[in-house]
Order: structure tokens, then C-alpha cells, then sequence
């Protein structure tokens, strides 16, 4: 085991990743010279060079075409957005191309491409670059989506991702990047796309939270605790596909379920797991399904606007509580 | 204009209403005056008038749910006319209202819908709200959910209902007689049965008979042991009780009473019974203490003193009991304390009383001689300062004039409440209803 930070470990399985396949480079703005906006890509122009490690202009909607029409032609791209915000301006490259060539072809062509960079809010970066897209990727055919909350799960899910043979949005965070964590350094730490984690067992309430909903899903389970009630929380880590079977699973056995998750909430994965909970788990559920979001408006720049837009530990307490009928 | 109708207080001590039963439809036209439903209070089933006119347009409240006072439970107005202004004013304003407040609420925020469906009752009447998983586990366990008593809110069962309720070995719908502590009045034989029978024997398994965790029956507290709770533990807790036992020899009224109940026989009067005699003879012995005929009121800062003497008598009824008042009773003759006291208590049984006939009592009398009960000691009932034991008359040996004679005695325990009434007013107070009971006549003075 090695001990790194979220961003050490995203660049560790980008190297290990083109040590081992050739075919594999990485574009996108600043990710060469500059070392990377949030130093992920930092040392890999100089290990790759400049014809594997390319700096782009500001340009999604090139870079991510470019990269789209590469892997058609038999190589593996990694773009990276500076933020997924960045995204919309090439969404029709992810949407359109990326997505549906597969199916258009009647599955004579593959996109075998990762789009990966940071998502959702970052703190008092207002309202154009604090967008969660989860859900806006999520609903297209195509598309997976992986949403990793810890150094280790980002590692073994994007070696996974890279070898992928369909486009993947690999969703990760400005505030997770220099959070450390014990990462597997096996040679082959491949994490299965599609298969959630059992973060904490608990037999009170389950509770659902992906990226870095889930660490404030552990401290709600830790203030559950001291009223002695036992949470479980469960981490999808990839958000399409989603496994619902493991989260019901566990509400066979807690009967109640609140999902954590900092989109704004109409359409929000929050919304699809509470309809798939329903579907899947009706004769488990004591309660209904409750959420913690965003606040549906864009996010506000003000400190403390901010702090109120943003799904806070105290509410999913009280969700928790509220669905266990002890308040 | 849609017009709320609100659920009224229907008593003094009425804090929230049962809605019993609906007498009207959506949809029906309803002038002032109209019965819309029927509501139990803490003291009786009573019909809810409308006071305007109009198109019955919503029944906010299902049958069987309780609300506060206040509470929108229906809408009257032209038919088809928009009421959701109506309905979110008493669901609490807008859900959903991001910068209502500086405390954030997201849950709330998130489940507009939800939150809705909590403050605004379902208006589906009759339907059983359960959770889903409440629903497979009785049917599982064969146990029928109408059945049993939901504890989330409004009143779904939840899984916790349904597990206690398998686990008691069989649900119970019917409210079961309580340990009758009621007292009743002696105005007829019939007053001496209690006044509820069990309508049925629960079915116990014998596990459940063996498990002390488990209860073997469980029934919703009704209205009225909610209003008896409150109302006695009010007065045991905040007035300090102390108790004056005296003997009473009633060889003489119970000889005056044979001469009145032959007389009345005659004229076609109510049967006076030993209950009403002690009812008079408190009432006039009242006007003489004014203290005992008070009220202590530590909100209000004073002791308020009773000019006319309204004599409450407890009378037991299904799952409880009632005081309806003999108003001016020192005032009234025998007879007609016998007739109002008879009527009454029949009407208190039936759940007929209507508030003005159970409020405003200044002294209560509680009797539980005809159960054979010597002597007891009664809560007193606020805001009364006392309230007066009758046990019941027993033959016993006595002293009269040096000898040992055969005596009627009857034992009464004044219960008082120390901050208005001190011993020694009690006991004369207490004195001077023996005199009356022992000498009738100076009661017609």
C-alpha cells in the first residue's frame, strides 16, 4: 500500500496505465507545461513526452472531438476539463459522438475514451463553475459514469476506466485532490466498473452517498452512533451503471434509506436511486426514501449562501433520524 | 371566497377533536346549521355545526383522526372553486421556501411534495396509512392493519405497530374496559352496574401470557383518559391534598327518606337516593364555608369565592368518567336534585352531555358506596377546592347515650386543597354536612 493523495493516485493509474499501453495519451489545457491546474498530470510530459501529453487551446469542443475521432482510429485518449463545467461547450462531442457511435455503427466502431477532471461544487466558485453533471451524463445510453470518493477507489477505477472500450465520464474534485489515502499498488488494481462499496455495516438506516457526499455520509453515521443507531453507508462509486442491487440489499435489512447527494435535486441521481429503491425494495421500506441536495438554485458565490446551498451533515442527520421515527 | 372550517374547542379543557364520522359529502350543499360530522371531545361525542353556507368543497380530516384545535378540517365554497390558498395557509406557508429562514432545512427543501402531505391530513377518509413494509409484515403474520394503531405520523403503521402488535398474539380493535377508579352516583339500581362491559374477551396465546415485554392488548388512549390524565395529575401534582374522614350515623335519614319516597310516590317523584341527600346537605352546608366553595388561581393571583353552590357528582361511564353539575343545588328540593342527577347521569352515559351541563362546578361529590367501599380518599377536581368520599352505610355496633347500639354509619373523606382550605375550615365544613345528614330537617331551614 502506498499512502497518496487523490491527485497521486488519478496520476498513478494514468502512468502505470501508458507504461503499459502505448496507445493511451492524455490531452486537454494545462496539462503539460504547466504540470497540470491541480498538478494531477504533474512529471508526464516529461515522462511521455509532448507527443503523448498535449496541451490543448481553450477549446472543449476540439480537444474532445479530436480525442473522439483518435479513439476511432484505434487509440485510448484521456481528456482532461480543467472542471467538468467546462464540459457543456463540448457536450455534443460527449452526447452525440462519444455516446451513440457504437450504436449508429451497429457496434462496428468504439469509443474507448475517459473524459475525466474535477465535478460539482468547489467552494465560492459561484454559480458557472459549481455544476454537479452526475445526472446530466448519467441519462444518455452510452455514457458510464464513475464518480470515485477516496484515493484508492479513483486509482483501481480509472486503470479500470482506461481499459474500458466505451467512452467514460470519470467525475472527480477540486477538494478531494489532496485528500490522502492508503491506494493498493498492485501492478493489476483494477476496481470493477458498476459495483458499489459497503463503506460502514449498519443494521438502523442505509445511507446512499457517492463522491464527497459520501464523507459526509461517514460523519452522519459517526453522530448516529453516539444516539446508537448504526448506519450503513454505501459508496456506488460508479454511477452508471448503478448497483442497485447492493443498496437493496441493505435496506432489506435497515427498512430506510436517505441519499446524500450535492446535485441540485430535480432529475439528480438522488432522484433515480429513490425511484429504483422504490421499485426494487417497496415491501422493505418502513419510511419514505429521503435526500439531502443541493438547494435548487445555481450556487451562490457568498461564503454563507454557499454554506447554505450545500447538503450539510446536520441535515442528513436529521433525515436519518426522521426515517427512523425517533424524532 | 373558499371558507375554512376549523376544529372548534367544543369544551373548556379541549385541546384537540376526534373526528367520529362524517354526516356529509363532498360536494353537498350545506347551509348555517347543517351537522357536517360528529366529533369526540375529552368529554362527549358532539355534532359540528357549519356556520356559513356553501358547497362542501374538501374533507381536509379522515374519520378517526385527531387534530388540535385550530386545525382545517374541511372547506366550504362554490363548487369548483380553487382551494389551495386555503390549504397551504394551514399547511404552515410554502414549503420549500429557501429563504424563509437563516436555519437550513434541505430535507425539507428537497421533498416539497412530503412535506405537504405531513402538514395537510389525507383526505381519503377511512384509508389506513402504512408503510409498505408494514403492510408485508401483516400480511405475513395474517394480522389485519385496520387493526392496529399507527405511531408515525399521522398515524402510519409502521413496522415498530405492526411487530408489537404480532407480538401481543392478536391486535386489538376495541377499546377494553379500563380498571373501573370511576365512582358513580347512587340515584338508581341501574347506576350500579358499571357502565361498560367488555364487548369481547381478548384471545391471549399462551406465549404471550408468559412474556412480560410483550403487552397482551393494546389500546389507544382515548380523549377522555387523556383529559382524566391531564386534569388529575394537574390537581394531585400542584394542589397539596389533605384528607378529613368523619362517621356519619344516617339512621335518621335514612328514615327521612322513607317518609320522602313514600310521599313522592304518591306525587309521582323521582326516588330520592342516600347520594342526593348527601348532594343537599353539601350545597346548603357550602353557603356557610366559603372557603371549601372556592377556587385557587395561581395564574391569576387570587381565590375566587363561589356565591351559589353547584354541586359536580362523578359518574362513571365506558372508559371513564363525567361530573355533570347540580347547579344552585342548595336551592333545589330533593326531588328535583334526584330527577336532574338521574337525567344527567343517564345523558352522561349516553355521551350526550353537552358542556354547560359538565363545567362550572364549585364542589364535587364522588360516591363508590354502592360497590361496597367503606371509606376511600378522591382527587379533588380543579378547579374545586375539595371533593367529598362517600363510602357506603354499614350496620355497625355504636355508642349512642352510653350504650352500645346498632348504628348506620356512613364514612365521608373530605380530600382539600391546603392552599385555599385549612384543616380546621375543612372540618367544619365536614362538621356541618354530618349535622345536616344526621338532624334532615335543619337541611330545610
Amino acid at each position: 500500500m502506498a499512502n497518496l493523495q487523490y491527485r497521486e493516485a488519478i496520476r498513478a493509474a494514468m502512468v502505470e496505465e501508458m507504461d503499459r499501453d502505448d496507445r493511451i495519451f492524455l490531452i486537454g489545457e494545462e496539462v503539460a507545461e504547466y504540470n497540470g491546474a491541480y498538478k494531477v498530470s504533474e512529471g508526464m510530459l516529461d515522462r511521455f513526452g509532448a507527443k503523448r501529453v498535449i496541451d490543448t487551446p481553450i477549446s472543449e469542443n476540439g480537444f474532445s472531438g479530436l480525442g473522439i475521432g483518435a479513439a476511432l482510429n484505434g487509440l485510448r485518449p484521456i481528456v482532461e476539463f480543467m472542471t467538468f463545467n467546462f464540459s457543456f461547450v463540448a457536450i455534443d462531442q460527449l452526447i452525440n459522438n462519444a455516446a451513440k457511435i457504437r450504436y449508429m455503427s451497429g457496434g462496428q466502431f468504439g469509443v474507448p475514451i475517459v473524459f475525466r477532471g474535477p465535478n460539482g461544487a468547489a467552494g465560492q466558485l459561484a454559480a458557472t463553475h459549481n455544476t454537479s453533471t452526475e445526472s446530466i451524463y448519467a441519462t444518455i445510453p452510452g455514457l458510464k459514469v464513475l464518480s470515485p470518493s477516496n484515493p484508492d477507489d479513483a486509482k483501481g477505477l480509472l486503470k479500470s476506466a482506461i481499459r474500458d472500450d466505451d467512452p467514460i465520464v470519470f467525475l472527480e474534485s477540486e477538494v478531494m485532490y489532496g485528500m490522502k489515502g492508503e491506494v493498493s499498488d498492485a501492478e493489476e488494481y483494477l476496481i470493477p466498473i458498476g459495483k458499489a462499496r459497503v463503506a460502514r455495516e449498519g443494521s438502523d438506516v442505509t445511507i446512499v452517498a457517492h463522491g464527497k457526499s459520501y464523507w459526509l455520509a461517514l460523519k452522519t453515521a459517526e453522530m448516529l452512533e453516539k444516539d446508537g443507531f448504526e448506519a450503513e453507508v454505501i459508496d456506488p462509486r460508479t454511477i452508471r451503471p448503478f448497483d442497485i442491487d447492493t443498496v437493496v440489499q441493505s435496506i432489506s435489512k435497515t427498512n430506510r434509506c436517505v441519499i446524500i447527494d450535492e446535485s441540485n435535486p430535480f432529475a439528480s441521481i438522488s432522484s433515480e436511486v429513490a425511484y429504483q429503491i422504490q421499485e426494487r425494495a417497496f415491501d422493505s421500506l418502513d419510511a419514505p426514501v429521503l435526500r439531502i441536495t443541493a438547494k435548487d438554485v445555481p450556487a451562490p458565490y457568498a461564503k454563507n449562501l454557499m454554506d447554505f446551498y450545500m447538503p450539510q451533515v446536520k441535515d442528513a442527520y436529521d433525515a436519518c433520524r426522521k426515517v427512523m421515527y425517533v424524532d | 371566497m373558499a371558507i375554512p372550517v376549523e376544529m372548534p374547542k367544543m369544551s373548556d379543557t379541549m385541546e384537540e377533536g376526534v373526528l367520529v364520522s362524517w354526516l356529509v359529502e363532498e360536494g353537498a350543499t350545506i347551509a348555517p346549521g347543517d351537522i357536517l360530522a360528529q366529533v369526540e371531545t375529552d368529554k362527549a361525542t358532539m355534532d359540528l355545526e357549519s356556520y356559513d353556507d356553501g358547497v362542501l368543497l374538501k374533507k381536509v380530516v379522515g374519520e378517526g383522526d385527531a387534530v388540535p384545535i385550530g386545525s382545517l378540517i374541511a372547506i366550504l365554497g362554490k363548487a369548483g372553486e380553487d382551494i389551495s390558498d386555503v390549504l397551504s395557509r394551514y399547511s404552515g406557508g410554502a414549503a420549500g421556501d429557501g429563504q424563509s429562514g437563516p436555519t437550513p432545512k434541505p430535507a425539507e427543501q428537497s421533498t416539497p411534495q412530503a412535506e405537504e402531505l405531513r402538514v395537510v391530513p389525507s383526505t381519503d377518509d377511512g384509508r389506513i396509512k402504512s408503510s409498505p413494509l408494514a403492510r408485508k409484515l401483516a400480511k405475513d403474520h395474517g394480522l389485519d392493519l385496520a387493526s392496529i394503531r399507527g405511531s408515525g405520523p399521522e398515524g402510519r403503521i409502521i413496522k415498530r405497530d405492526v411487530v408489537a402488535a404480532a407480538g401481543s398474539g392478536a391486535a386489538m380493535p376495541a377499546p377494553a374496559p379500563a380498571a373501573a377508579p370511576a365512582t358513580a352516583p347512587a340515584t338508581s339500581p341501574a347506576v350500579q352496574t358499571p357502565a361498560a362491559a367488555p364487548a369481547s374477551v381478548p384471545q391471549r396465546l399462551p406465549a404471550a401470557a408468559f412474556g412480560a415485554d410483550q403487552p397482551d392488548e393494546v389500546v389507544r388512549i382515548s380523549q377522555m383518559r387523556k383529559a382524566i390524565s391531564r386534569r388529575l395529575s394537574e390537581s394531585k401534582f400542584t394542589s397539596p391534598h389533605f384528607y378529613l374522614t368523619v362517621d356519619v350515623d344516617m339512621t335518621a335519614a335514612m328514615a327521612a327518606r322513607g317518609e320522602i319516597n313514600a310521599l313522592g310516590e304518591k306525587l309521582g317523584r323521582t326516588k330520592v337516593s342516600y347520594n342526593d341527600l348527601v348532594t343537599k346537605a353539601c350545597a346548603v352546608a357550602l353557603q356557610s364555608h366559603p372557603a371549601v366553595n372556592s377556587s385557587y388561581d395561581e395564574n391569576k393571583g387570587v381565590i375566587e369565592y363561589h356565591r351559589q353552590a353547584h354541586v359536580a357528582v362523578a359518574v362513571a361511564i365506558e372508559d371513564g368518567l363525567i361530573t355533570p353539575v347540580i347547579r344552585n343545588a342548595d336551592a333545589k328540593g330533593l326531588d328535583r336534585i334526584a330527577a336532574e342527577t338521574r337525567n344527567l347521569a343517564e345523558r352522561a352515559r349516553a355521551k350526550q352531555l353537552q358542556p354547560d351541563e359538565y363545567e362550572g362546578s364549585t364542589f364535587t361529590t364522588s360516591n363508590l358506596g354502592m360497590f361496597g367501599i367503606a371509606e376511600f380518599t378522591a382527587i379533588i377536581n380543579p378547579p374545586n377546592a375539595c371533593i367529598l368520599a362517600i363510602g357506603t352505610i354499614r350496620k355497625m355496633p355504636i355508642v349512642k347515650n352510653d350504650k352500645l347500639a346498632i348504628g348506620n354509619v356512613m364514612t365521608l373523606t373530605l380530600s382539600c386543597d391546603h392552599r385555599v382550605v385549612d384543616g380546621a375550615t375543612g372540618a367544619r365544613f365536614l362538621d356541618t354536612v354530618k349535622s345536616h345528614l344526621e338532624q334532615p330537617a335543619t337541611m330545610l331551614l
